[in-house]
C-alpha cells in the first residue's frame, strides 16, 4: 500500500477519534458547570475542558478567557483552532477523500455524511441545541467505526485506520485522567467531597464507563479505582492498557501481513509488557501525574516510530 | 432523425432505435434521464472546471439517446485511425531522431524546432518499441455521407475514456432491452487492452509483471475522477508526485513495505510539470529526477515526453502529408480544410472571411481561446482580428463545418444536436488497437458547434454495431 | 593556458534532509579550444553519482545521497588546458539543430523594450550585428551583484539596466533570437587577469550561431568574445537550462547555499611541483 494512503487512513482514524473525545469533554463540562457549587466551579469546569483537550496554550494565545461561550465555541467550531470538532471532521474527510478508493462505500458515506452534517448543524448557541450537536458527533464516530468494522476487509487499510484511532484514544484517556486528578478540584473543595465525587462520576460518564465501574468494582466511586479502571483494566476499552493492547494487535497484524517487524512493533510490545506488570498502588506511590506524563511521551514516541516505519 | 443537415433521412444504423422509440411510453426517456443523473451524482462521476470556484465539482450532462455507428462505417474508421496513429508515432520517432520529414520538406523545420511542445531534451531518445503516443484520442466529425474528418489529434494526455466506459455502464443499466435488440460491440475491454498495452511498453528489465502506476496531479485536477477510475480498473496504484522518488536513476514508490521499483508510469501530468529538475522548477506535482531515470531507460512514461509537438494545431495541418510520407498511402481519414495563418495568403483570406470561420489558437485546447465567427459579436470578431494580425503564427482557421447531428433529449422532446466523436487508440510494441466506440460529445445548445465539456457540452454513449 | 578550478557548493539545512537528489552540470567537455584533464566530482557525504549526457551535449551527473544529512558539499576540481579559438566553438558534439535555439523561454522572452534594443542593432552581416549587440549591452547594463536574482528574466534585467553575467547573457540571447539568430546560454569559468583567484560565482556568457562559422561565444558582461581564459562547462536555452546544480531535498528545511570558487592559472613550476607530488 502507498505510504500516503496509509498515512491518510491513519489520520482519518485519529481525527475521528479526536472529534469524539472533544464532544465528550464538552459534554462533561456542560454537566459540571451546571452543578451548584462554590463560586468559580463553573469557570474551573470550562478551564479544565481546555486543559483536557491539550490546547491551553493556544487558547490563551487567542486572547480568550474561559467561559461557557468561549470554550464551547473554541473547542467545537473556532476557525482559528486547528483541532476543533469541526476542524477534526473536516480533516478526517479530507484525508478520507484522498484515499477514497481504499474505503468502502459505507465508510466513505458515513464520513462524508458527517461532513455534510456539520453544515446542517451550523453553530448552535442554545445549550440544548449544543448538547444535541455533541450527541450527534458521538453518533457520527460510532457510525464511522461501525461502518469500518462491518464493511472493510481486514487488511492493512483497516489496520492503519484503527491504529490511528487507538493511538489517539490512548492519548485522550491519559489527558482526561491527568486533568481530573490535578486541576479540576477548586481550592476550598474537599477531596472526597461532593464536588470531587461528582467530578469523578462525570469523568466516568465521559468515557461511557460509569456502569462499567460499578460492575467491575461494586463500590462507590473512589479515585484510585477510577484510575485503575482507566489505566490498567483490560476489560475497559478506553483504558491505557486496552489501547496499548489494541495498538500491539494492529501492529502485529501489519507485521504478519508484511512479513516484517520493525521498531514500532518492538516499542509497542515492550510497553504492553510494562502494563502487564504494573499495579495501581505502585503508580500512585510514584505519582499518577508523572506516570501519565511519561505515558504521553512514550505514546508520542510510538506514533513517531509508526510514522517513520510506514508513513514516509 | 440522425443525418447531415438538409438530409431528412434516418441513417440505417438508427432504424431499430427509431422503431423502439416510437413504441416507448412518452415520458420514458425523461425518467431514465433523471435516473442517470442520480446514479452519476451518487458515484461522484464529476469533472472540475477551471476557474469555477462556486462548484468545483460538477456533472457533465449525459444524454440517454445513444449515438450509433454501423459496422462497415466503423471498419473504415478503425483502419483510418490505425493508419493515422501509426503515422503519428512514426512522425514523433523521426522528429526526435533523424528528422527525415524535415529534410524532405514535409513540415517546415521552424514549426517543429521552435514549437513549445517540441522537447529538445528528448532529441536522440528512443522509448521502448519507438512508441511515443501510447494512448491517443482522435477527435472526429462527420460532415457528410462520405464519412468522417479528423478535427484534432490528442497525443499528450487525452481524457474522456472514463466517460466512454461509465456511459456504457449506465446505458446497460437503463435500457437492457435495447441492448438485446442491437448487437453492440463491447467497450468494457478497453481497460484490459490498456493494461496489456502498458505492460508491453515496459522497459525490458521489468520482466513479465512490470509495476505500473497512474500518476495524477491530485484531487484538484479536472480529470481526477478519471485518474482514480482508471487506476481502479487497471488494478494499479494511483500515485501523486510525492508518492514517487528517484534514487540511482530508478523510480520508486513509497509503500508501507518500503520503496518499490516502478517500471511504467501512465502519467496524467503534463510535460512542463513532470520533473522540476528538468522542466518547470516550481512544479510540486512532478517527480524530481524522473527524467534522469527515463533517459537511463529504467522507466517508461506513457505517453512519452514531447508528444505535444504532434498534436499541435499548426502541425495538424500537415498531417495528410505526414501520413503519406510515413505510411506510403493516402490518408484514409482526411483533415478538416484548414488555413495556416502563418502563410500570408491564407492569413489574408482568413481576415477577409473572419465572420464565417472558426479560428483556433495553435497551442490552445479544451475550446478555450477560439473564435467561432458565426456565433461571435462584431466586437469579439474585431478583438480577435487584432490578436490574429499581431501573431498570425499562433492561429489556424477552419470553415464552420456543417457537423452532423444526432437525436438528443432536450427537455421533453428529441431534437437534433451537433456531435463529434473521440475514439481511443492504444499503441504499444505489441501493436495498435482501437476500442470499438468512443466518447461522443454533444453540443447541448441548439445550433452550437462547441462540444467541450468545459463549455457546456454533454456526452452520449457510442454504439458500434457488430453487423 | 592551464587553468585549475576548485568549485565548492555547500548546502546546509536547519532541519536535516532525509534524502537529496541533484542534477549536476559541472563537468566541462573537451573541445578544440579546451582539453579537460583530471576532472573530479566529490561529495562530503556518501552519495551515488550517475553520469550521463543530455541532448544539449552537456555532461550531466545525477546525485543521490545515501543517508540523512544536515549538509552536503559538492566539490569539483580539475584542470583544463585552453587555447584561443577566437571565440568559435569547435569539436563539440551537436545533437540539436541550431533552429532549436530560436525558441522563446520565459527567462529570455523579448518584451517590447528588448525588441526595441534588438532593433537598434541595425543591418549588416550577422557577426557584426552580434558584436554591436554585445557592445550595446556591455555599455548600457551595469554589472551589479545583488541587483537581480537567478529567476530574473532578461526583460527584468534590461528594465533596470543592472545585473550580473547571467542577465547580460540572457538579454543578449533574447535580442539575438529576435534578430533571427540562434543563441544559447553558456555557464563556465573565467580566469581573471587581475590576479583575483577567489570568485563569488561561476561565469556565464552566450553563444550565437553564425552561418559558415558555427557557434561563436559572446561575453556581454565583459564586452569580449571568449579567449583562452574561458572554460566552457554547460549550455542550455537559458540560465535555468545550464544551471550548475538543480536539486531537491526531502525532509530538509531552511536550506542555505554557499559557493567557494577558485580559478587559477597554473604556472609551469606549479605544474611540475604538482606532478612530482603525485608521482
Amino acid at each position: 500500500m502507498l505510504s500516503r494512503t496509509a498515512e491518510s487512513l491513519y489520520w482519518t482514524g485519529r481525527y475521528m477519534e479526536r472529534a469524539d473525545f472533544l464532544a465528550r469533554i464538552l459534554e462533561a463540562a456542560v454537566r459540571l458547570a451546571a452543578l451548584p457549587a462554590r463560586d468559580g466551579a463553573a469557570a474551573t469546569a470550562w478551564a479544565s475542558a481546555i486543559a483536557s483537550a491539550g490546547v491551553s496554550r493556544a487558547f490563551a494565545a487567542s486572547a480568550r478567557t474561559p467561559s461557557e461561550k468561549s470554550v464551547r465555541e473554541y473547542l467545537a467550531f473556532a476557525p482559528d483552532n486547528p483541532s476543533s470538532i469541526r476542524a477534526c471532521i473536516n480533516a478526517a474527510r479530507t484525508n478520507a477523500r484522498s484515499v477514497r478508493t481504499a474505503l468502502t462505500i459505507e465508510l466513505w458515506e458515513s464520513i462524508n455524511g458527517a461532513w455534510n452534517g456539520l453544515n446542517d448543524f451550523g453553530e448552535p448557541t442554545k445549550r440544548d441545541d449544543f448538547v444535541r450537536f455533541l450527541e450527534w458527533v458521538k453518533g457520527v464516530s460510532l457510525a464511522v467505526e461501525g461502518a469500518s468494522s462491518r464493511t472493510m476487509l481486514r487488511n492493512d487499510a483497516y489496520w492503519f485506520l484503527r491504529l490511528g484511532g487507538a493511538i489517539e484514544r490512548a492519548d485522550n484517556t491519559a489527558r482526561l485522567l491527568d486533568v481530573k486528578y490535578h486541576l479540576l478540584l477548586p481550592a476550598g473543595e474537599r477531596v472526597g467531597g461532593q464536588l470531587d465525587y461528582f467530578q469523578w462520576t462525570t469523568l466516568l460518564r465521559e468515557v461511557s464507563a460509569l456502569t462499567a465501574y460499578r460492575w467491575v468494582y461494586r463500590e462507590s466511586v473512589r479515585p484510585w479505582l477510577v484510575a485503575d479502571l482507566l489505566v490498567l483494566n483490560r476489560q475497559m476499552p478506553r483504558s491505557l492498557a486496552s489501547c496499548q493492547a489494541m495498538i500491539v494487535s494492529y501492529l502485529e497484524r501489519l507485521a504478519a501481513d508484511y512479513g516484517r517487524r520493525g521498531p514500532a512493533q518492538r516499542l509497542a510490545s515492550a510497553r504492553l509488557t510494562q502494563f502487564n506488570e504494573a499495579r495501581i498502588e505502585d503508580i500512585f506511590q510514584s505519582g499518577l501525574h508523572e506516570y501519565i506524563l511519561a505515558f504521553l511521551g512514550e505514546n508520542n514516541a510510538l506514533a513517531n516510530a509508526i510514522h517513520d516505519q510506514y508513513l514516509v | 432523425m440522425s443525418g447531415t443537415p438538409g438530409s431528412a433521412t434516418v441513417r440505417k444504423s438508427y432504424r431499430t432505435l427509431a422503431r423502439w422509440l416510437e413504441t416507448a411510453p412518452p415520458d420514458l426517456l425523461q425518467a431514465r434521464s433523471r435516473q442517470a443523473e442520480l446514479f452519476f451524482r451518487r458515484m461522484g462521476v464529476t469533472f472540475a472546471v477551471y476557474g469555477d470556484v462556486e462548484s468545483n465539482e460538477r456533472l457533465i450532462p449525459f444524454d440517454v439517446v445513444p449515438r450509433i455507428i454501423g459496422a462497415a462505417e466503423w471498419e473504415h474508421l478503425e483502419k483510418g485511425l490505425k493508419q493515422r496513429v501509426s503515422a503519428l508515432n512514426a512522425f514523433l520517432k523521426d522528429i526526435y531522431g533523424p528528422q527525415d520529414c524535415i529534410k524532405a520538406g514535409i513540415v517546415p523545420a521552424d514549426l517543429i524546432l521552435t514549437n513549445p511542445h517540441y522537447r529538445p531534451e528528448m532529441q536522440g531518445r528512443r522509448p521502448p518499441g519507438d512508441i511515443w503516443t501510447h494512448i491517443c484520442g482522435v477527435d472526429l466529425v462527420r460532415t457528410g455521407e462520405d464519412g468522417f474528418l479528423v478535427l484534432e489529434d490528442n497525443c499528450r494526455t487525452p481524457s474522456g475514456v472514463s466517460y466512454m466506459l461509465e456511459n456504457r455502464e449506465m446505458m446497460m443499466r437503463l435500457f437492457p432491452d435495447l441492448f438485446a435488440e442491437h448487437r453492440i460491440r463491447p467497450v468494457e475491454t478497453y481497460t484490459d487492452m490498456l493494461l496489456a498495452s502498458l505492460r508491453a511498453s515496459a522497459p525490458e528489465h521489468a520482466g513479465a509483471d512490470p509495476t505500473i502506476v497512474v500518476l495524477t496531479p491530485g484531487p484538484y485536477n479536472s480529470a481526477y475522477y478519471e485518474h482514480s477510475f482508471l487506476a481502479d480498473k487497471l488494478g494499479v496504484e494511483l500515485v501523486e508526485g510525492r508518492d514517487l522518488f528517484v534514487n540511482d536513476d530508478i523510480v520508486f514508490m513509497r509503500t508501507t513495505e518500503g520503496p518499490k521499483q516502478v517500471d511504467v508510469v501512465y502519467r496524467r501530468v503534463d510535460d512542463d510539470w513532470l520533473d522540476p529538475l528538468t522542466f518547470r522548477p516550481d512544479s510540486t506535482v512532478g517527480v524530481p529526477g524522473i527524467m534522469a531515470a527515463y533517459a537511463a531507460g529504467n522507466v517508461t512514461l506513457t505517453n512519452a515526453v514531447g508528444t505535444g509537438v504532434a498534436d499541435d494545431k499548426a502541425v495538424y495541418t500537415y498531417m495528410p502529408e505526414i501520413i503519406r510520407f510515413f505510411s506510403g498511402g493516402d490518408p484514409i481519414l482526411g483533415n478538416v480544410p484548414t488555413w495556416r495563418c502563418r502563410e500570408p495568403d491564407a492569413l489574408k483570406e482568413v481576415l477577409d472571411r473572419l465572420p464565417e470561420l472558426v479560428v483556433k489558437e495553435v497551442g490552445g485546447s479544451g475550446g478555450y481561446g477560439m473564435l467561432v465567427g458565426p456565433a461571435a459579436t462584431k466586437a469579439e470578431i474585431e478583438d480577435f482580428r487584432k490578436k490574429l494580425e499581431a501573431d498570425p503564427d499562433d492561429f489556424i482557421a477552419q470553415p464552420t463545418l456543417s457537423l452532423s447531428t444526432a437525436p438528443t433529449l432536450c427537455g421533453t422532446e428529441l431534437q437534433s444536436r451537433h456531435v463529434d466523436l473521440r475514439p481511443f487508440v492504444l499503441s504499444s510494441p505489441a501493436g495498435v488497437r482501437v476500442a470499438p466506440g468512443g466518447l461522443t460529445r454533444v453540443a447541448l445548445k441548439a445550433g452550437s458547434l462547441v462540444v467541450n465539456s468545459s463549455q457546456g457540452g454533454g456526452t452520449k454513449d457510442t454504439w458500434v454495431l457488430d453487423d | 593556458m592551464r587553468i585549475r578550478i576548485d568549485h565548492e557548493t555547500r548546502y546546509a539545512y536547519a532541519r536535516p534532509a532525509r534524502f537529496i537528489v541533484q542534477t549536476l552540470r559541472l563537468t566541462p567537455r573537451s573541445t578544440e579550444g579546451q582539453q579537460v584533464r583530471d576532472w573530479r566530482i566529490e561529495t562530503d557525504v556518501d552519495a551515488r553519482i550517475r553520469r550521463s549526457e543530455d541532448a544539449f551535449g552537456n555532461i550531466v551527473h545525477s546525485l543521490y545521497t545515501e543517508r540523512p544529512t544536515d549538509s552536503l558539499t559538492v566539490r569539483v576540481t580539475g584542470e583544463v588546458a585552453t587555447v584561443d579559438t577566437g571565440g568559435v566553438l569547435k569539436g563539440f558534439p551537436e545533437r540539436l539543430s541550431p533552429l532549436v535555439f530560436l525558441r522563446d523561454t520565459p527567462l529570455t522572452h523579448a518584451d517590447p523594450a528588448l525588441r526595441e534594443l534588438a532593433g537598434r542593432v541595425g543591418d549588416g552581416d550577422p557577426l557584426s550585428r552580434l558584436h554591436r549587440l554585445m557592445s550595446l549591452i556591455h555599455g548600457e547594463v551595469t554589472f551589479m551583484v545583488g541587483a537581480t536574482t537567478p529567476d530574473h528574466t532578461a526583460a527584468d534585467a534590461w528594465a533596470q539596466k543592472q545585473g550580473v553575467c547571467q542577465d547580460h547573457a540572457q538579454i543578449f540571447i533574447a535580442c539575438a533570437r529576435r534578430l533571427g539568430i540562434p543563441a544559447r546560454y553558456v555557464s563556465g569559468h573565467l580566469h581573471r587577469r587581475d590576479g583575483i583567484v577567489e570568485q563569488d560565482a561561476a561565469h556565464a556568457w552566450a553563444e550565437a550561431h553564425v552561418e559558415n562559422l558555427g557557434w561563436v561565444g559572446f561575453d556581454p558582461a565583459n564586452g569580449v568574445c571568449p579567449t583562452e581564459h574561458y572554460v566552457r562547462v554547460a549550455c542550455g536555452l537559458d540560465a535555468l537550462g545550464a544551471t550548475p546544480i538543480r536539486g531537491t531535498s526531502y525532509g530538509g528545511a531552511g536550506e542555505r547555499m554557499t559557493v567557494a570558487l577558485r580559478v587559477r592559472h597554473m604556472q609551469q613550476t606549479q605544474q611540475q611541483q604538482q606532478r612530482q607530488g603525485w608521482s
